[in-house]
């Protein structure tokens, strides 16, 4: 009670000063300014005040106000603004104190800046929520798009690219497999078009693909070139393409069986007619070079990195009518599902373009827009052509050959159309090399009987059964799907050329510079075979 | 001048073979400030993004100057002939040049050459010496107008890889005597492509720093080029001695 409990009241009211101040200030009143102003009140009794009643009721409130103030405040905060006054820290709070100062410390280190939030869940696996552009399929054709896309837009930074790679070890993909060769003696203008300019990327990739403080590549290009070998009755087509590729701008030469035996001698001209040598730009490279290259550059232009599987389109359709009154539907893929590996996690990907460059499985990619669904002989009943072929590449090392060129058609090639392995697995079949390859190739260079296989490795082709040509562009049906995929065997080397039409198409509606009009996706509903005769 | 010593600075951990021949550069600063000044430049361009752009564009701004080097002089070719035009490029370039039963034509220190050879539209080019231009694969379209060179240098040249070497094959005829030293970039593969060139008599190929085994090549290219003399060389090179040429100074009869 006020009255009797403080002596020191009784010295005040000595002064009989007017002292103004309002009573009942704001619930957040620290309690000791409370308890100065009730000393006031007491101190004023003197002055007509009824004493004992306003000494209870401001006791009361300053207790009441006092509780209020301890409800309202967070606990935490409160006992840590009021832990210097040492009136406070005695009495009754049964709570954890260690605990809960670890908790604060935590709290405010996860606010400052620097230090990972802890607060929201992690989603740096994850794909971003949008994008403009999906790539699925991180191989060298997905990557050459990117990089094309990337180079050629208006404004830098102007798209957003994302590359969804299922397997990013690449130990199944076509690029890693590849034996890396690069030929020009096509029979197509398109094809060797095609292999002239990725030529040219290659001896100037470190232009291309600079990237500050990286070392420059080296992509190890061996320039030995091909040679085609024809019997009788194949010499004439091979006269023909040679024309072709010499009036593309491809050094291609002619040889007679005399000129091959004396350039090099090591090889049986027994029923060959004629021969083409390439002089120029045609031999072999390191595959992963270009990959990690293109990798490189593309981290570095901010293109998008994701490993995932894509597993469902959300699209949508639009029906319209053709000129003949038909009705068609026109879908367009809107969201893209990514699911992380070895969990059911997904993150739907906002998109407005889709690219499938998924190599030997682009025709599951194709399935899952629905291209294909539909009455066969329809253009919605129209497959992708595209499936998965097994090759086997066999390296061997003979005495008496110093240097050679890349013989006719290497290995793999020599058995096409009676049995394919099964593309279930990659393993490697040494007998189909013992009983189908190796007569052939002792037959033609007598050197080669006492030839031993130091390795062999297996890989896919992504097949296009229809003519083993490329599919690239967009569908018909499928507005915002476009194809780069199917090149059977020459996507590797096709591949720069290829990225920078698909970005042409994209960004420009049609192509620029090569016109790759004959690999549309038409022409599998037309029934226009788009045939190449040097398929290696 | 400064402008392109700061240049040369800047792209040094890209262009590492210009740096080499570049006797400024390469040998007044010591190799542990290179490589301090290298770690900074290195920090300073992960870290932001203006000095990353600045040595990129610093970058393309070399490799043009390189391509308009480089360039091709067709209308010099129809208005002079192409042995006039091709001496030109070589001129520009800073290399020598000498006509059939003429002189050798040199740029002196300050680029100028005597304008003498405008004159000689019939007289075909018999050497050329190339040392330390930059003349890289599209350079040589303009080099290959010499159809009767007999002799070509391209010594420390920068810019010449695997690449420029399957390019020589149209002097197959007439090419007697190459000279490949010290070119940073040319390495066995490239050395592989010339067996076009049959009539070589004399090829040089030492101090080839992307060559991985230097004996070995000289072996496997005299014997694809077998009227060739490959110079630079010493075939016994990386060749350890047998345990019976050991020296004999220990004791123990069991060699180490």
């Amino acid at each position: 009670m006020a009255g009797g409990s403080r002596p020191g009241r009784g010295s005040r009211r000595g002064h009989g000063e007017t002292v103004t101040y309002s009573v009942g200030g704001g619930a957040l009143r620290a309690t000791g300014q409370l308890a100065r102003s009730s000393e006031w009140r007491l101190a004023r009794s003197s002055d007509g005040w009824d004493n004992s009643e306003a000494a209870v009721r401001l006791s009361e409130g300053a207790g009441l106000r006092g509780a209020m103030i301890r409800r309202v405040l967070p606990h935490g905060l409160g006992r840590g603004l009021l832990t210097r006054r040492p009136g406070t820290r005695r009495g009754g709070f049964s709570l954890d104190w260690d605990g809960k100062v670890s908790e604060i410390k935590k709290k405010i280190k996860s606010i400052l800046p620097g230090t990972p939030c802890d607060l929201l869940p992690d989603t740096s696996h994850l794909p971003p929520e949008h994008s403009d552009v999906v790539i699925v399929g991180g191989g060298v054709l997905g990557l050459s798009v990117a990089y094309w896309l990337k180079k050629l837009e208006n404004r830098q930074g102007g798209m957003r690219v994302l590359v969804v790679e299922r397997d990013h070890t690449y130990s199944q993909a076509s690029t890693g497999l590849s034996v890396g060769g690069i030929c020009q003696q096509f029979s197509l203008p398109e094809n060797i078009q095609l292999s002239l300019f990725s030529a040219s990327f290659l001896r100037n990739i470190n232009e291309y693909l600079a990237v500050t403080n990286a070392p420059p590549l080296d992509l190890q290009f061996n320039p030995s070139g091909y040679l085609l070998l024809a019997s009788e009755k194949d010499a004439a087509a091979m006269e023909s393409n040679v024309k072709v590729q010499k009036q593309e701008g491809a050094k291609v030469c002619l040889m007679s069986p005399d000129q091959l035996r004396n350039k090099f001698p090591w090889i049986n001209t027994e029923g060959v007619a004629l021969a083409s040598y390439g002089m120029e730009n045609e031999g072999w490279f390191d595959p992963w070079c270009l990959l990690h290259g293109l990798r490189q550059k593309l981290a570095s232009m901010g293109v998008f990195f994701c490993q995932g599987e894509v597993t469902r389109f959300v699209t949508s359709s639009q029906h319209m009518l053709t000129t003949d009154d038909e009705m068609v539907t026109l879908k367009s893929i809107h969201e893209v599902h990514v699911k992380m590996d070895h969990s059911l996690e997904y993150q739907p990907v906002e998109c407005a373009i889709v690219i499938n460059a998924a190599g030997a499985w682009s025709a599951q990619i194709a399935a899952l827009a629905g291209i294909g669904k539909g009455p066969p002989g329809t253009l919605q009943g129209t497959k992708l052509p595209v499936e998965p072929r097994k090759r086997y590449v066999y390296v061997w090392t003979s005495l008496g050959l110093p240097l050679c060129p890349r013989l006719c058609k290497p290995c793999p090639h020599l058995s096409l159309q009676e049995e394919e392995p099964d593309p279930a697995n990659l393993e490697v079949d040494h007998d189909f090399f013992q009983e189908k390859v190796w007569p052939h190739l002792a037959l033609r260079v007598p050197a080669f009987e006492t030839l031993k296989v130091q390795t062999a490795w297996a890989g896919y082709y992504d097949y296009n059964t229809f003519d083993q040509n490329g599919v690239v562009g967009p569908h018909p049906l499928v507005v915002n799907m476009y194809f780069a995929t199917g090149f059977s065997g020459h996507g590797l080397q096709q591949a720069p050329g290829v990225g920078r039409a698909v970005a042409e198409m994209i960004l420009e509606g049609s192509f620029q510079t090569i016109d790759l009009s004959p690999f549309l996706f038409n022409r599998f509903y037309l029934g226009e075979k788009t045939q190449e005769n040097n398929i290696m | 001048m400064a402008a392109s010593w700061l240049s040369l600075r800047l792209v040094a951990p890209m262009w590492n073979g210009t740096r080499g021949i570049h006797r400024l550069g390469g040998a007044v600063v010591p190799e542990g400030n290179q490589k301090k000044e290298r770690t900074m430049l290195q920090f300073l361009t992960d870290h932001f993004y203006d000095v990353e752009a600045l040595r990129g564009y610093l970058l393309q701004r070399e490799m043009c100057k390189v391509h308009l080097k480089n360039r091709s002089f067709t209308w010099l070719e129809e208005q002079h002939g192409p042995y006039s035009a091709g001496a030109f490029f070589i001129l520009k370039q800073g290399g020598a040049v000498k006509f059939r039963d003429k002189e050798w034509i040199r740029p002196d220190k300050y680029g100028h050459f005597s304008p003498e050879f405008w004159n000689f539209r019939e007289v075909p080019v018999e050497a050329v010496d190339a040392s330390d231009c930059e003349i890289n694969y599209e350079g040589l379209d303009n080099l290959l107008l010499l159809k009767e060179l007999q002799s070509l240098s391209l010594q420390r040249c920068p810019h010449v890889d695997d690449w420029c070497l399957s390019r020589l094959y149209p002097l197959a005829d007439s090419l007697q005597e190459l000279s490949l030293a010290g070119c940073p970039r040319v390495s066995e593969r490239g050395l592989a492509c010339l067996h076009h060139l049959q009539n070589l008599r004399r090829l040089d190929i030492s101090d080839l720093p992307a060559v991985s085994n230097p004996g070995l090549t000289q072996i496997l290219v005299e014997e694809m080029l077998p009227n060739c003399q490959v110079v630079g060389v010493d075939w016994a090179e990386g060749l350890k001695l047998g345990p019976e040429e050991q020296p004999q100074d220990t004791a123990s009869p069991v060699p180490a």
